[in-house]
């Protein structure tokens, strides 16, 4: 489930190189001309994935960003051990991404309304869902409910974290019935499913948005290619398990391009507004009263 | 005595065996000295068997085509049951089945996995690995036992949700989530049992109960330790599945450990395949304990109860919570 092309997907190799063949048209591209147009190929549009930084750069507003629950880590609950302990694994996903986990939770504004943000980083350990990433989308979720803040989740993730167990599988359970909470509430919650959004993660809360917006070309599934082509025998179609493919399969609301997710995202704050706090318990009608 | 260190020496296979003469003789035997005798080496070959089962084979008692499953536990428990079919949307899937009856005296909605037996059976519940329509089908129950409260009774027993073309076309990720969602929202007791193979996001799909009950030698795994091997070692041969399968933690007794099911429910010895009409009784019986606490409380303080429960689940598991949880409603 997660893992695979971790390490050498094209925003690692990015980092690198100054030269790179785009996996879309084959041209070769100057790095810095991708990176400047937000790492869509400037040719043929293909959208090159984005680190945690780049993505938050590109999407908040400039300084409105708070970090929560950074602290947020867990050890070993299962005494996982494979090729390589699972505190090893952890320590260099740490090391490498100055991160404790495959998420980073946190408020910002977005073309100046409010969000309560969540981002998965596929570099860390293929952005699989172990017990943290549950635990910070569930509390960021919980907090904007109380506090009527949309929330926003981007999604990028091979599924649940084996080394886990059924601990990272239950995260599924915990944070749907965070999202039931918000839905009750009318707090609007966006999905955006990046490239790629697989297992467990496309099986609960990135396939549970009021809207499930995505890039085009991401790939987007629940069970592995390869898992399927071994299973059924079957030849699958070119464009199977994208973007596109769900589309047209009335599974995702709509494909927006980078350039212009920002813009939309803000739309959609405005049209999509939480319902307000009863005077009681809102902060500000309590300031007023004083 | 003798059989006592006989016994530790000896692999389930063999001890099976064994068991299955000593059972023989026992039935022929007349003379109650003997009888005495058989019966104690009967005990203590039950007992070296439960020592002796390794987590893959528990896995193999759980995967037991014998073993009893979701029908079976219906025909036992469940009397008056109208089964129900259909998403409404699709189709009717047969890895799911789904319905109402009464348990206990008690109106009921009944949910749970159908692997099949016998080949035509297999094949028609697509070996009890769901299409994303068995999901809805379900999610369809659940809204309904919420509107009325209905208690929820599930019976978890599956390899996974099915991965192909199909499902895929369909939205298997959505109906896994959107049966997450609205188990979530229930306003009912729900008591979800695994009975079989508890197989990843396709068993969880149904498993989201105030009290989650697993037999002793049921399994649930994020991953099938095949699966787990493959990946890992990019091998599945028998030893490094049996590898995989001890280093998932998927035993019910590892889990309750963990504080992923809540209890353990004790299977006649040797497995539930060996007395298919005992291990019915005992999960009968603690659905029936569990009910009758749940049903005290009300429709919202359950949903609140089930919400809590999973927001805990790996909480102990964690440092640096330094924000404090919300409180959940």
């Amino acid at each position: 489930m997660a893992e695979a092309r971790a390490q050498n997907g094209p925003a690692a190799a990015a980092a690198e190189e100054i030269w790179i063949k785009c996996p879309g048209c084959r041209e070769i591209a100057f790095r810095k001309e991708i990176e400047r147009n937000l790492n869509v190929c400037p040719k043929c549009g293909f959208h090159h994935r984005l680190t945690v930084e780049q993505r938050l750069a590109i999407t908040v507003d400039r300084g409105s960003w708070r970090e929560m629950f950074a602290e947020v880590a867990i050890g070993d609950p299962l005494g996982f051990v494979d090729t390589r302990p699972y505190p090893q694994r952890m320590e260099q996903a740490r090391r490498a991404s100055g991160r404790n986990d495959a998420v980073l939770a946190g408020l910002a504004k977005i073309e100046g309304h409010r969000a309560a943000l969540a981002l998965m980083d596929f570099q860390f350990m293929g952005g699989s869902m172990g017990v943290v990433v549950g635990e910070k989308i569930a509390r960021l979720m919980d907090y904007a409910l109380a506090r009527r803040i949309p929330v926003i989740v981007f999604a990028a993730s091979g599924g649940a974290r084996m080394q886990e167990g059924a601990l990272s599988l239950m995260q599924m359970a915990k944070v749907a019935s965070a999202i039931a909470r918000l839905r009750e509430a009318r707090v609007p919650y966006i999905s955006i499913l990046g490239d790629p959004t697989t297992g467990g993660v496309a099986a609960s809360f990135a396939s549970l948005g009021d809207l499930n917006l995505a890039e085009p070309g991401a790939t987007i599934g629940f069970a592995g290619r390869r898992v399927i082509e071994q299973t059924t025998n079957q030849q699958l179609p070119d464009d199977f398990q994208t973007a596109e493919f769900l589309m047209a399969h009335g599974m995702l609301d709509a494909i927006v391009p980078r350039h212009k997710l920002r813009y939309t995202l803000g739309r959609l704050l405005t049209a999509l507004r939480p319902p307000r706090l009863s005077p009681a318990i809102s902060g500000r009608s309590r300031r007023a009263k004083t | 005595m003798e059989h006592q260190e006989e016994a530790a020496e000896l692999s389930p296979a063999e001890i099976e065996r064994r068991l299955e003469t000593v059972a023989r003789n026992l039935a022929a035997e007349k003379s109650a000295g003997a009888r005495r005798k058989l019966a104690a080496e009967r005990k203590h070959l039950e007992a070296a068997l439960r020592a002796r089962l390794s987590p893959i084979d528990r896995v193999r008692a759980a995967r037991n085509p014998a073993r009893p499953q979701t029908l079976d536990y219906i025909e036992a428990l469940i009397g008056d049951f109208i089964e129900l079919h259909g998403d409404r949307r699709y189709g009717d899937d047969g890895a799911i089945i789904a319905g109402m009856g009464w348990f206990r005296g008690g109106p009921a909605a009944i949910v749970g996995h159908q692997r099949g037996r016998s080949t035509v059976e297999r094949l028609r519940r697509n070996f009890g690995k769901p299409f994303p329509e068995g999901y809805r089908k379900a999610a369809r129950i659940f809204d309904l036992a919420s509107r009325f409260n209905l208690p929820v009774i599930t019976f978890i027993d599956t390899q996974g949700a099915e991965p192909g073309i199909g499902a895929e076309q369909r939205g298997q990720s959505e109906a896994i989530a959107a049966s997450l969602e609205a188990m979530a929202r229930i306003e009912a007791p729900v008591i979800a049992c695994v009975i079989g193979e508890g197989g990843s996001g396709g068993a969880l799909a149904i498993g989201v109960g105030n009290v989650v009950l697993m037999q002793e030698n049921a399994c649930y795994s994020v991953i099938t330790p095949e699966g787990c091997a493959a990946i890992l070692w990019r091998e599945a041969g028998p030893e490094k599945v049996a590898d995989a399968a001890r280093a998932l933690k998927l035993t019910a007794a590892d889990l309750l450990a963990l504080g992923v099911i809540d209890e353990v429910v004790p299977e006649p010895p040797g497995g539930a395949h060996r007395e298919p009409a005992a291990a019915i009784a005992a999960v009968g019986a603690a659905i029936e304990r569990h009910l009758r606490r749940l049903r005290k409380l009300a429709p919202a303080a359950l949903r609140q109860a089930r919400g809590r429960k999973f927001a805990a689940i790996g909480a102990p598991f964690l440092s640096g919570g330094v924000e404090k949880r919300a409180r959940i409603k």
